[in-house]
Formats: C-alpha cells, sequence, structure tokens
C-alpha cells in the first residue's frame, strides 16, 4: 500500500516539483521585494520600520484607486480611452509616486521630529507600529469594511507546458521583480545616492562632514523604500485581486523576517532572504503535513540564525573600545 | 513610617479594590476591568525589565503569556474542570484553593523554561537579533498550538470558568482578583529589588555599555539569560491569570497583536521606569474602554494619541525616572530604590 | 523638573479622571427594554458585525415603530446597546461583562465569531443573563451553558451535510479539502467533513487534506499538491475574501474540480468577488437570497433598501435572532420583576421556543440550546444564489 502510493507520487513529481518551483518563485519575489524596503531604512537609520507593511498595503489601494480610474471604472472618467500598455504604466508610476510621498510623509511627520528630539531609537520603532495602526485603521474608517477587488489591468494568459501551468501576470512578477531589484543593487551600488547610503550605514557622524546631508539621504531611502512596496502592492493586487484593510498585516511581519535572515541592513541579503523564506513556505507545504508550514518555518529560521547569528549576509558590527 | 510606605500603599490599593469586588460594590465589569488592568501592569513592568533595564528589543512577550495561559489552565481544568482531561478526579473542592496559585507558578515556571530554549541562541549576539527571535516565537508557538487537537488547536481550550466556580464555591470570594492582586504586587516587588539589586544594577550596566561592564567582570550572556527568563516567567503567571479570567484561551489570542499591545504600554510609560509601566498600563486600559463608544475610531484615536503623545514627550511619559524622582516629596513616605541596601552576591 | 512634575500632575489627574468616568454606572428601567448587541465592528471581519448592526437595528426600529413589543398587555420600546468586540476574545468577554452589569441589558445578542463567542458565553452564563449568537458554530458556545442558545446549525450537523451532497451529485469517492488552520470555523468544519467523508467512503478516501493560515493569499503551492492528487472534488470552508481567490488560482493551476462550499460562503460579496470563476458551485448555507419568498423575501428587499447590499447570511441570523429573542420576551408573559427575574424568565422563555418560524427556517431549540433546523443546499447561477435543495436532519 505503501509502495503503490509511493509510485503515484513519483509519477507526477517532475510537472509538480517545477510547479512548486514556479510558485515559489513568485512568492518569494514578493517577500524580496518588500524585505528590500525594510533593509534599506534598517541600514540607514537603524529602525525597524514596521510601518513599511502597511505603506505596501497603501500601494495596492492607490494602485486600486488609479487603475479603476484609468480603466474607467468609476463614475469620473477620462474624457480618452488609454491604450492598455499607458494604464499599466500610468498606474504603476502614478501609484510609486504617490505611496512614496506617504512613506515620506510619515518620516517626516514623525520620524524625523523624534530623532531631532534625541529619542531612543525603539521609541522609533513603537511610532512606526502605530502608524501602521493608524493606516489599517484609517483605512477601515474610510473605505469601510468591503474588500475590494483590484482591476484587472491586461487580459489574464494561461499558459501550459505539460502538466506545468504559468500565467502572464505571473511570468510579469517573477520579472519585473528581479529587474527592479537588480535595478536596485545597481543604484546603490553606483549611484551617489547608493554610495552616501551605504556610507551613512558605515559611519553615520563622518558622512555629514563630507558636506553630505543626511536628511536628503533619508528621504531618498524613503522614497525608494515605499516605492518598491508600492510595485510589490500593485503586483500582489495583479496576482491575488482581493484586497483588504489588514492585506499588509503577514506579508509585512514575514518579509521582516526574510530581511533579518538575510542580514538586516544588506540589500542582497534581503532578496535572497525573501527567497529562502518562500522557498521554504512553499515546499514544506509540498512535501510535508500543510498544517506544520509556520512551525517547520520559522524553526529552521531560529536554526539558521543559530548558526550564523547575523543573518545569511550581515556583517557583525564591531565595536570599538 | 517610611519603611512601611510601599506595604501601606498595597494595603490600600487593595482596600479600594479587592474588598469592594468581594461587597458587591463594584459591578462585573469593573471588577472585569480591574482584573485586565492587573494583568497588564505584571506584563508592562516585566517586559520593561527586558526592553527597558536589559536594553533588549523582545516583541514575543504574548507567546510566553500564552504558554503560561495553556499549563496553568491545563494544570486546573484537568484536577478540577468539568470536561476533565484525566477523567473524574474527584480532589475535594478545598483543594482547587491551594492548586490555584500552584497551576500559576507551574504557568510561570514553564514560560520561562520555554524563554532559556529561546535565550540560549538569542543573547550570543547582540543588536536586535533577539526582535527576530521573539518574533518568530510568536508564529511557532501559534502554529504549534493550533496543531495539538488535544487541547483544542485553533478551536480553543475552555473550562476554566468551572474551576472558579468551584474555587467560589468553597469561599464566595473573588479569588481571581485577589490572585491578580497578590501576583501583581509580587512582580513590582521582584522587579523592583531585582534591578536595585547588585545583579539587576549589572543588567543597567550592560544596557548602557556591555564591553564597560564585560571588562568589569559582568557575565553578561548569563545574566541576560536571567533577567529574560525572569520576565517572561512572570508573563507566564500573567497568561495564568488571564485564561482564568477569560474562561476561554485559543492560539490567536497570544499572538502578534498581544504582543504589540504590551509593548506600546511598555514604551508609552517610559522604558526603565516602574512607576512609569503601572501609569501606563492603567492608563492604555482605561483609555481602550472610554473610547468604546467610538466603535471603530477608537483604533484610529488611539494610535494618534500615542503618536501625539511621542512627539510631544519622546521618552514616554515618565522616561526612565520614577515617580519619587519627579517628586521628591515623596522621598518622605517612600524609600528611594537607591537606598534599598542589597545583600545579593555579586555575580563571577 | 517643575515641567515634570507638571506633566506627571497631568497624567495622574488624567487616569483618575478616566478611572471615574469608566466607573459611572449606566442607567436602566421605563419602559424600554435595552437587548444588548455585542458585535465584530473591528478586527479581521468587520463585514459580519456591520450586516449584524443592521439587521438588528431595522428590527428593532420596525418594533418600535409598531408602538413597541406587546409583553403581557403592556407595549415595550426596544433599546439596543451595541458594543464593539474586536473580534477577540479578551474584546468580546469585556464587552459582554459591560452589557450586563454596566447596561443592565436584558438579552445578549451576539458574538458573531466563535472565538468571541465562547468566552462571551462563558460571561453571559455565569452572570446568569440569556444571550443568544447568531452566527457561531462552535460546539463549546452552548456547551453546559443553560443561558446560552444560538440561531444556527451546527458544524457536526454541516458537515456530513456536505459529504452526503457530494457524494450524490457527482458520485465522488475520494475528496480533497483545503481550509485556514488557524481560524477555528474552517478547522472545525474541515474535520467534521473529513470524518464523515471517510465514514462514507473508507478511511484514506480524503486524499489531500492541507491548509493555510489566516491572512494567506497564495495558495498555489496547496492547490499544486491538490492537483497532484486523484480527487474528484474540492471542499473548501472559507470566507467570501480567500474563496475568489482560491477559485481562480485552482483554474489558472488547470484544476477542474467542482468545488464545493459551506455557509461561509454565503455573503453577497463572494459572489461579486467571484464573477464568472464561481459560476456552477454548490454549496450549504442557512438560507437562499435568491428567489426567496414570503418573509424571507420582505426581510431581503427591506435590508436592501436600507443598507443597499444584499443581506449576508449572518444579517438574516441576526434577525432571526431579534425574532427569537423577541418570541421568548413575549413567552415570559410580564416584566415586571426584578431584572434578574426578568432575566430568568426570558431563559426559559427562549428554552420553551417550539417550531419557530424564522426567514432561515424552522427551528426548535435542544436541551443545549441549539437549534433543530435544516440546511440549504445552493448554486452559484449567473451570479446569484439559487436553491437547489433542502436537507434536513
Amino acid at each position: 500500500m505503501l509502495l503503490t502510493n509511493r509510485k503515484s507520487d513519483a509519477h507526477v513529481t517532475i510537472d509538480t516539483f517545477l510547479q512548486h518551483l514556479l510558485n515559489a518563485i513568485q512568492w518569494g519575489s514578493f517577500l524580496a521585494l518588500i524585505a528590500c524596503g525594510y533593509t534599506m531604512v534598517y541600514g540607514v537609520l537603524l529602525m525597524i520600520n514596521f510601518a513599511h507593511g502597511d505603506i505596501f498595503m497603501v500601494g495596492a489601494y492607490l494602485g486600486f484607486f488609479i487603475g479603476t480610474f484609468l480603466l474607467g471604472g468609476f463614475a469620473l472618467r477620462l474624457p480618452i480611452e488609454l491604450p492598455l500598455w499607458a494604464v499599466v504604466l500610468l498606474t504603476l508610476v502614478m501609484t510609486m509616486s504617490l505611496t512614496a510621498l506617504v512613506g515620506v510623509t510619515i518620516e517626516r511627520v514623525a520620524y524625523r521630529p523624534l530623532r531631532k528630539k534625541g529619542a531612543q531609537r525603539l521609541y522609533l520603532v513603537i511610532t512606526a507600529l502605530m502608524f501602521g495602526l493608524l493606516l489599517e485603521y484609517g483605512n477601515l474608517a474610510l473605505l469601510g469594511a468591503r474588500d475590494r477587488q483590484f482591476p484587472q489591468l491586461f487580459p489574464k494568459q494561461v499558459y501550459t507546458f505539460g502538466g506545468l501551468t504559468i500565467t502572464n501576470v505571473k511570468l510579469m512578477v517573477i520579472l519585473l521583480s528581479i529587474l527592479t531589484m537588480v535595478t536596485l543593487a545597481l543604484l546603490v551600488q553606483r549611484t551617489k545616492w547608493g554610495m552616501a547610503m551605504r556610507a551613512i550605514s558605515y559611519d553615520r557622524l563622518a558622512v555629514p562632514l563630507m558636506g553630505v546631508s543626511t536628511d536628503t539621504i533619508i528621504i531618498m531611502t524613503f522614497v525608494v523604500g515605499s516605492a518598491l512596496a508600492a510595485l510589490a502592492g500593485v503586483m500582489y493586487g495583479t496576482a491575488f485581486p482581493i484586497l483588504s484593510y489588514d492585506m499588509g498585516l503577514l506579508v509585512g511581519w514575514q518579509a521582516f523576517i526574510a530581511a533579518v535572515l538575510g542580514g538586516i541592513g544588506s540589500i542582497r541579503g534581503a532578496m535572497v532572504g525573501g527567497y529562502i523564506l518562500g522557498f521554504t513556505q512553499v515546499f514544506v507545504v509540498a512535501f510535508l503535513p500543510s498544517t506544520y508550514r509556520d512551525l517547520i518555518t520559522f524553526t529552521l529560521l531560529l536554526v539558521i540564525l543559530v548558526v550564523r547569528p547575523t543573518g545569511l549576509f550581515g556583517v557583525a558590527r564591531r565595536t570599538k573600545v | 513610617m517610611r519603611r512601611y510606605g510601599l506595604t501601606i500603599l498595597a494595603i490600600v490599593v487593595f482596600l479600594l479594590t479587592v474588598i469592594p469586588s468581594w461587597l458587591g460594590l463594584y459591578s462585573g465589569y469593573i471588577q472585569f476591568l480591574l482584573a485586565v488592568i492587573g494583568i497588564n501592569i505584571i506584563l508592562t513592568v516585566s517586559l520593561n525589565l527586558i526592553n527597558g533595564y536589559m536594553g533588549e528589543f523582545s516583541v514575543g512577550h504574548a507567546a510566553f503569556m500564552g504558554v503560561g495561559a495553556y499549563v496553568a489552565s491545563l494544570v486546573t481544568v484537568s484536577l478540577f474542570g468539568e470536561n476533565s482531561l484525566l477523567g473524574d478526579v474527584n480532589l475535594p473542592p478545598a483543594l482547587s484553593l491551594l492548586v490555584f496559585p500552584v497551576a500559576l507558578l507551574i504557568g510561570g515556571v514553564a514560560a520561562a523554561l520555554f524563554s532559556l530554549l529561546v535565550s540560549i541562541p538569542s543573547f550570543r549576539t547582540r543588536g536586535d537579533y533577539l526582535a527576530i527571535i521573539t518574533l518568530a516565537v510568536n508564529f511557532i508557538f501559534k502554529s504549534l498550538v493550533e496543531n495539538v487537537d488535544a487541547i483544542g488547536g485553533p478551536r480553543g481550550f475552555m473550562g476554566m470558568g468551572g474551576v472558579l466556580r468551584v474555587m467560589g464555591g468553597v469561599a464566595d470570594i473573588p479569588w481571581l482578583l485577589i490572585w491578580t492582586f497578590l501576583s501583581m504586587v509580587f512582580t513590582i516587588y521582584i522587579i523592583r529589588n531585582f534591578v536595585t539589586s547588585t545583579i539587576g544594577k549589572s543588567v543597567v550596566a550592560i544596557r548602557d555599555d556591555e564591553i564597560a561592564a564585560e571588562v568589569m567582570t559582568v557575565n553578561t550572556r548569563r545574566l541576560k539569560i536571567i533577567a529574560f527568563m525572569l520576565g517572561c516567567g512572570l508573563a507566564g503567571v500573567a497568561g495564568g491569570l488571564h485564561a482564568h479570567l477569560l474562561g476561554f484561551i485559543n492560539p490567536s489570542s497570544y499572538f502578534l497583536l498581544q504582543s504589540t499591545l504590551i509593548l506600546v504600554m511598555v514604551y508609552l510609560g517610559g522604558i526603565g521606569s516602574i512607576s512609569g509601566s503601572i501609569i501606563s498600563a492603567i492608563a492604555f486600559t482605561v483609555l481602550l474602554e472610554l473610547l468604546r463608544p467610538l466603535d471603530l475610531f477608537r483604533w484610529v484615536l488611539t494610535p494618534l494619541l500615542l503618536i501625539g503623545l511621542m512627539l510631544f514627550r519622546p521618552t514616554g511619559i515618565m522616561g526612565d525616572r520614577e515617580l519619587i524622582d519627579i517628586f521628591p516629596r515623596l522621598k518622605k513616605y517612600f524609600v528611594p530604590a537607591e537606598e534599598i541596601i542589597t545583600r545579593a552576591p555579586a555575580t563571577d | 523638573m517643575i515641567k515634570a512634575q507638571r506633566f506627571a500632575l497631568l497624567v495622574l489627574a488624567l487616569v483618575g479622571a478616566a478611572v471615574l468616568a469608566a466607573c459611572q454606572a449606566g442607567g436602566g428601567g421605563g419602559d424600554t427594554i435595552k437587548v444588548g448587541l455585542n458585535l465584530e465592528l473591528t478586527g479581521s471581519i468587520p463585514k459580519v458585525g456591520e450586516h449584524s448592526r443592521v439587521a438588528a437595528e431595522m428590527y428593532a426600529e420596525e418594533v418600535n415603530a409598531a408602538g413597541g413589543l406587546d409583553v403581557g398587555g403592556k407595549k415595550y420600546n426596544i433599546e439596543l446597546v451595541v458594543e464593539d468586540n474586536n473580534g477577540t476574545a479578551e474584546g468580546a468577554a469585556a464587552a459582554a461583562n459591560k452589557l450586563v452589569t454596566q447596561d443592565n441589558v436584558l438579552v445578549l445578542v451576539g458574538p458573531n465569531a466563535s472565538v468571541a463567542a465562547v468566552p462571551a458565553g462563558e460571561v453571559a452564563n455565569n452572570l446568569a443573563t440569556p444571550m443568544i449568537s447568531p452566527w457561531s458554530t462552535n460546539p463549546n458556545t452552548t456547551l453546559n451553558r443553560p443561558w446560552v442558545f444560538r440561531a444556527p446549525f451546527l458544524d457536526p450537523f454541516q458537515g456530513p451535510v456536505v459529504a452526503n451532497f457530494a457524494t450524490e451529485q457527482f458520485g465522488a469517492e475520494k475528496a480533497c479539502v483545503l481550509f485556514d488552520v488557524a481560524s477555528d470555523y474552517p478547522k472545525g468544519l474541515a474535520d467534521n467533513f473529513k470524518s464523515a467523508w471517510e465514514g462514507l467512503h473508507g478511511p484514506g478516501s480524503v486524499v489531500a487534506f492541507e491548509s493555510f493560515t489566516t491572512g494567506d493569499q497564495d495558495f498555489s503551492a496547496q492547490l499544486t499538491k491538490i492537483k497532484a492528487t486523484d480527487c474528484q472534488v474540492l471542499f473548501t470552508p472559507q470566507y467570501y475574501s480567500e474563496v475568489p481567490l482560491i477559485v481562480e488560482q485552482a483554474q489558472d493551476l488547470g484544476i477542474t474540480l467542482p468545488i464545493v462550499g459551506s455557509d461561509s460562503w454565503g455573503d453577497p460579496q463572494l459572489l461579486e468577488l467571484c464573477g464568472d470563476a464561481c459560476e456552477g458551485f454548490f454549496y450549504s448555507t442557512h438560507y437562499a437570497a435568491s428567489g426567496a419568498t414570503g418573509a424571507t423575501k420582505e426581510f431581503i428587499d427591506k435590508f436592501q433598501a436600507r443598507h443597499n447590499e444584499i443581506p449576508s447570511d449572518v444579517g438574516a441570523l441576526t434577525w432571526d435572532s431579534m425574532q427569537i429573542v423577541a418570541q421568548a420576551i413575549k413567552n415570559c408573559g410580564s416584566l415586571a420583576g426584578s431584572l434578574e427575574e426578568n432575566r430568568t424568565c426570558v431563559r426559559d422563555g427562549m428554552a420553551a421556543i417550539k417550531d419557530f418560524e424564522g426567514i432561515t427556517g424552522t427551528m426548535t431549540f435542544d436541551e443545549q440550546g441549539d437549534p433543530i433546523k435544516c440546511a440549504v443546499i445552493v448554486q452559484i447561477q449567473g451570479g446569484e444564489a439559487v436553491f437547489y435543495k433542502s436537507v434536513c436532519p
């Protein structure tokens, strides 16, 4: 009995395995994109920005409103009908800029004044938690308890190769995330802003002496981090088109864990951490009883941290005596 | 007079809370709130030891509270519950009065042991790694309980109400409120003495400058583990009380939301201030109840108020000072912490 | 130092004032009947609380507009006291305590979610106040609690109903289940379905029993696993925020199995969000909104006129709960006694209800306070839930 079971499992393995692999890459891409935002802010401010998951939620909702508006889904419409590529592009650009604005506003209204007052950094973390709650319940109060359906920005296609299926949405998510993260890595390596950002996380006192404004760099970091979250939000909405006010909660916490797994403060680490967490979650479901998913995933994470306490790419900070 | 200042204060609080509840002067709702406030004080003060005095960042207090809640409930319900797990044990009801505090203690010890598992790897390094490990502990605890059908899994565990009825049958006094009060006093007493002892001062020294502390022959890792276990053990006691107060527990009650609320209370009060923690636990609990009529907007207004307070006072209500530091005249009635002479042995 | 003193004094004064304010007892009495609503207005399922509240308010206004509730020749107005429980155990216990001991309500309606209803039931039972939950299906809510009742049928009834239906309808012998392991209701129903199915088709006939966690939106890993099995029907007792995603992702993966649901599908939002993807699927529920007649139709029209949405099953069940409360008070005969006497009298009146004609079916309470009532199987046709058949115990 056991033997025949195993045989029938083996029969489907190749296709199923590849399908799981695809699913894992997609899920890992989301976690990696959001984890980048966590890790950048941490690198610059040494602060866990717990509102980041809710910024992602704000991005998804803004994408919903802008996309629906551009597609003529509201009473107020554009006078002309835009071609599809323009709708997609406009939705992405507008959502990313508006979300960046939200992120920067939070930094200016709450985090910066607190920093200037010399508050302990953990108070910043609590303020971030409060802002997260505020965004969630502000959304619930403004928009009501109804779940929203994310507009279909382009028609969905399903491609089948033998037992393997892939949608154009999945392809887009994977390609666009990887492209974005490569661009981000280049930005951080090559541009002045990127260099300044890395310099701040290396030595925060020396940077202002070099004539670089710390505040400008911090604002830039929030702009880029929030825009990435918005991009993730729009893609998430396209892939899983039901939005609710608390959608950022679980994804946000998991992305934070991914960022730490990779070594918080390291952008490469956040990307790798996101994929590792995504792969672990998907493959635990695939080959072990799915009810144990979180138990196994997070225990594994603890084991990794015991072996490598600074995460995979983290550098132990040397403390000067 | 000065020596007994705190004892007298405790007696006054007892007279104002437990006695009127016993006489039926307070409605069930007020009694419920008093118990919630007491539990929140235990949680806040005990987390303050870890996040405030020790300078770590633990996000998993609810999980340790949950361990205590489940263990204590399993003990009492299997001995005195209606749907007993061990079949009919048929212990004399009077014994329940003794079993209840012992069960709370067992819950606390279980939570402390659970925290030991976590703390051994996490204190090998400094920085925010305790945050991530305790965050993962939230997920692990929840997923673990969900997979044990014998204790109800996600459907939760109940029967603690029956235990309280057995205790009420022996003598009709508000047992839960009394034990909450005693646990609260115990927590404040033990943490106050801990942070003023030599060990506690070493803990604060670790926060202020870990390397200097190490140079001064403080075994930082062992001390951190001791302080962490103490804080988490007390959270376990609070969990046991919480479980018996609600009469029903399920894994999602001890997840991220609860952890967040405890964190907020600690930082609202000010890290490194016991009186701040007490004030903020009372203020926060009462504020949330008072804002009830706002329904949804309660959850919009509360974070707004707290953000405003943070901007206005970036160190919480009390900062790292005690009430007695702000009102020097109180020294007439209470002994300031720094005057307590401790005979705790120096470490290593 | 002076500034710090002033601030500390201010905080202390505020805390003191707040404590005093919290101690203010609510009044009561007069010719009104106070009904306490303990609802999930915030938290993870705010929509449930919203529909419940609208239905209860509609009922109270209708009774009051007709001059009030006639109890033993005297007319009483219904006054609703609404409390939010945040969808949590602690919130529900606090709200129940407040409603019973502070607002002195005669009877409690809600909470709906079992995670809130079980602890609230404990409070109501301890404080000897009748309570009826419109939506909770966890057996523990009413178990050994003479003061607690409920309006819906239970999981141990619904699980076999769906299992029998799927067996007959699709001739299926092997089934897959996809559910939320962290949530009370889906987990309970999935377990009941599994044991019913294995009772029909032997052990091992549920070939995939896959789970996820509340808040997940990517189910492709679980569905890929389900696709690799040879099951003939997929049962998923999930809510409107998950079912459309499950159905869509299943279709993207090329899964063509019939998908069967439970009463949690009975929300108009599911039909709206799912669109054509759910066409032809069946689920078991309390009532069929489409093609309803008589009192049920009347209720749906009134609800739509007031709230601009089709009522979900929790709306209909709350309406029935309010009717049951009114009937129980009428059975009581007189509210002349003290509050404690009235509560006892209403509880007895509720337990005595026989063959009550509600809009979600005819019900009689058994000794546990659970109703004996029929389930309805509906099919999604053209974006509407159409009555298919009725299954009675």
